[in-house]
């Protein structure tokens, strides 16, 4: 714990306080000044980054939620086929997948391409290097997350407990809202946290979906510390923010409580 | 940060044409950069130490004698290669030198660019370990500057240089960046101007001012690599970039900043604006030179085209350099000046068309086209021909280097373009 978290963390706190170049060096002098010029700089991108990774975990939660309860109540004995389905894909590197996006949703590309020249979509329509193909990207990207613990919470639920609610007159949406649901709010809660914090912090899909305007903390943190070489700045940023994340964590376990998580 | 290194192997243009025909191969766009190398640049992180300035910087070569073996970091699709399906690649330059000299070269493609490289190296450097190297290929910009100002090349003996000397461009003997040629000798040199798509953009490009075009709205690329675009955008507003000031640099990022809101760019793009331009994603972008010509010949066709802005475009030229502490200087410094003999830039050329040092390698290419036949005779012609190789006096009068900067100018001119570009 102290060698693989505490001392990386205490070395970029350091770090964020340091000024100097990177020629002569960069000396500790408490320059707090990086976290005020970091924050007023790039305040648009930390948006960004809980825009669209907000967005994408809220998009992954609609889309693997009624995707899991089907699988675990509906697909009979051939859910482990179906489970290797939504799996499948992700065993090809996610840059190939993301990157393949790309070609699919170019602007005269196999998709958008044909209903151009059909006139259903208006010539200057495109998708790529919007938010909305960042936010999807995004969502895509880190879906097995959302969907697996979503699963396994719902495949664990006693099917004794639906029985009972149906004998106590509950009709399918009762059910859902008193029983089903209520007893996977764990998975929900650890699919979100799995989805939601790599999503944030991502930085490939804004490159190769995104555009001009697209560019979250992660990317601008990267950029810092490979080309302007300016270490304490990114070191802030990226203290900035864990902290932020940190916080939202810590408000986000209050809210929803997870006994069940550290629990089980 | 590109990820085309990751496309598989059969989707490099490069092999596609391989496939039909072994002859050329030339560097593509496809350069791909790293994939972010973050824990590299984190692992560099206690770089600082004051260099020392002495007559000569890592003077070697009273001690060093040659090993026969030469480890040679270059960028991918960047010297002659002849590709057989199923068998390892040969580079037809390097095996003639082992035959003359009797040194073998390892060759190897780890550059993908300036910063990711110059982040995995430097931790070693700053040691004062051997990289692995013994020559790199460096382009002219801040990274090159990192290096030198650093002491992190070993300095040149001119007396080993004689062909360079010799045969070598007068205008790349005399480099702003390399004042002396003290630690670097050019490879290859291109042009970053505009490339565009005639049948989508309805119209010929001939300025910088095209790129702030409404009509173009959404379709235009730019570089995210501020050296290009802030020494494009400098020469854009009529400012010469090497004698620039930062407030001039203030006024091109002004600039950058007013075409950025106005929408027409759709992405800053690094090597993959190429792709794009083919796909038609983009429309007009900036681009490099023989990205271009190479897009074309890969795709079959002749979409798209290359500009030198009227306002002027810009220069860049990638250097060898011997890294600190190489383990086999001499070898180095012999091949360095093997290449600089008009044959042997001639057959390079020849594979990957862009601008040679040796004007002299002119008159190999147009003899090598007068014995060839068919499709070869035709590129080679075309390369001895090309603007693209052996640009004539008034085309490189229209083309600047980049503003050589000092460590702390570069922290102003990153903070300036970095500011629209990467935010």
């Amino acid at each position: 714990m102290f060698l693989f978290f505490l001392l990386p963390i205490l070395t970029l706190a350091i770090m964020s306080l340091q000024s100097g170049d990177f020629f002569n060096g960069f000396v500790f002098t408490w320059n707090v000044g990086n976290y005020s010029r970091g924050i007023s700089l790039y305040s648009e991108q930390y948006l960004h980054a809980i825009e669209y990774g907000g967005a994408a975990t809220i998009v992954a939660l609609l889309v693997a939620y009624p995707a899991a309860y089907w699988i675990a109540f509906h697909a009979g004995p051939r859910k482990s086929s179906y489970l290797l389905a939504v799996l499948l894909p992700f065993f090809v590197s996610f840059v190939i997948r993301t990157l393949s996006w790309g070609v699919l949703l170019a602007d005269d590309g196999p998709l958008f391409g044909p209903l151009k020249s059909a006139q259903l979509l208006p010539l200057d329509f495109r998708v790529l290097a919007t938010p909305v193909a960042v936010t999807g990207g995004l969502a895509y990207t880190f879906f097995p997350f959302m969907l697996l613990p979503v699963y396994a919470s719902l495949e664990k639920i006693d099917r004794g407990l639906i029985e009972s609610a149906q004998d106590l007159y509950a009709n399918r949406f009762e059910v859902l809202r008193r029983v089903i649901i209520p007893l996977s709010l764990p998975g929900v809660f650890a699919g979100v946290l799995l989805t939601g914090i790599p999503a944030i912090a991502d930085y490939v899909n804004q490159d190769l979906l995104g555009g001009v305007g697209t560019t979250m903390v992660g990317r601008v943190i990267e950029r810092q510390f490979e080309v302007s070489l300016n270490y304490p700045l990114a070191a802030a940023l990226a203290f900035v923010f864990m902290l932020g994340l940190l916080a939202t964590l810590l408000l986000y376990q209050r809210i929803f409580g997870t006994e069940q998580i550290m629990g089980d | 940060m590109s990820t085309d290194k990751e496309l598989p192997f059969y989707m490099d243009p490069s092999f596609l044409r391989g496939l039909t025909q072994a002859r050329i191969s030339r560097r593509t766009a496809l350069q791909g950069a790293g994939a972010a190398s973050l824990a590299a640049a984190l692992a560099a992180c206690g770089i600082g130490s004051q260099p020392s300035k002495a007559a000569h910087t890592n003077w070697v070569w009273d001690k060093a004698t040659k090993a026969g073996v030469l480890d040679f970091a270059n960028w991918p699709l960047y010297i002659d290669v002849v590709e057989t399906k199923g068998k390892p690649n040969t580079y037809p330059t390097l095996d003639q030198f082992k035959a003359e000299t009797g040194i073998k070269v390892n060759y190897s493609e780890p550059i993908q660019d300036n910063d990711s490289f110059f982040a995995k190296v430097a931790p070693q450097l700053q040691q004062g370990t051997p990289i692995g190297f013994d020559i790199i290929v460096v382009t002219n910009g801040i990274f090159l500057t990192h290096y030198m100002e650093k002491n992190w090349f070993t300095e040149l003996d001119p007396s080993k240089l004689p062909n360079f000397t010799q045969y070598a461009a007068p205008r790349v003997q005399a480099r702003a960046f390399d004042p002396g040629n003290k630690f670097t000798i050019p490879w290859q040199s291109g042009f970053t101007g505009i490339g565009y798509n005639p049948k989508l953009t309805g119209r010929e490009i001939t300025s910088f001012n095209d790129l702030f075009d409404p009509k173009f709205k959404g379709k235009v690329g730019m570089f995210s690599e501020n050296q290009d675009t802030g020494t494009l955008a400098l020469l854009g507003l009529g400012i010469q970039p090497e004698k620039s000031t930062p407030a001039d640099w203030q006024k091109a990022a002004d600039k950058l900043k007013e075409q950025k809101a106005s929408g027409v760019i759709r992405k800053y793009y690094d090597q993959s604006y190429i792709d794009a331009l083919a796909k038609g994603d983009t429309w007009i972008s900036m681009a490099w030179s023989g990205d271009i010509f190479q897009a074309n010949l890969s795709a079959g066709n002749e979409d798209l085209k290359f500009v030198i802005p009227k306002e002027g475009g810009v220069i860049w030229t990638d250097n060898m350099a011997i890294p600190l502490n190489a383990a086999h200087p001499v070898d180095a410094i012999t091949y360095m000046n093997w290449v600089y003999q008009p044959k042997i830039a001639a057959t390079i050329a020849e594979y990957i068309e862009y601008i040679t040092p040796v004007p002299g390698a002119k008159q190999f290419i147009e003899q090598d086209a007068a014995a060839a036949k068919g499709d070869d005779k035709i590129l080679l012609n075309e390369v001895a021909n090309s603007p693209n190789v052996f640009p004539s006096a008034d085309l490189l009068a229209k083309t600047s280097y980049y503003r050589v900067l000092t460590p702390s100018e570069t922290t102003q001119w990153n903070d300036i373009f970095n500011a629209v570009i990467s935010a």
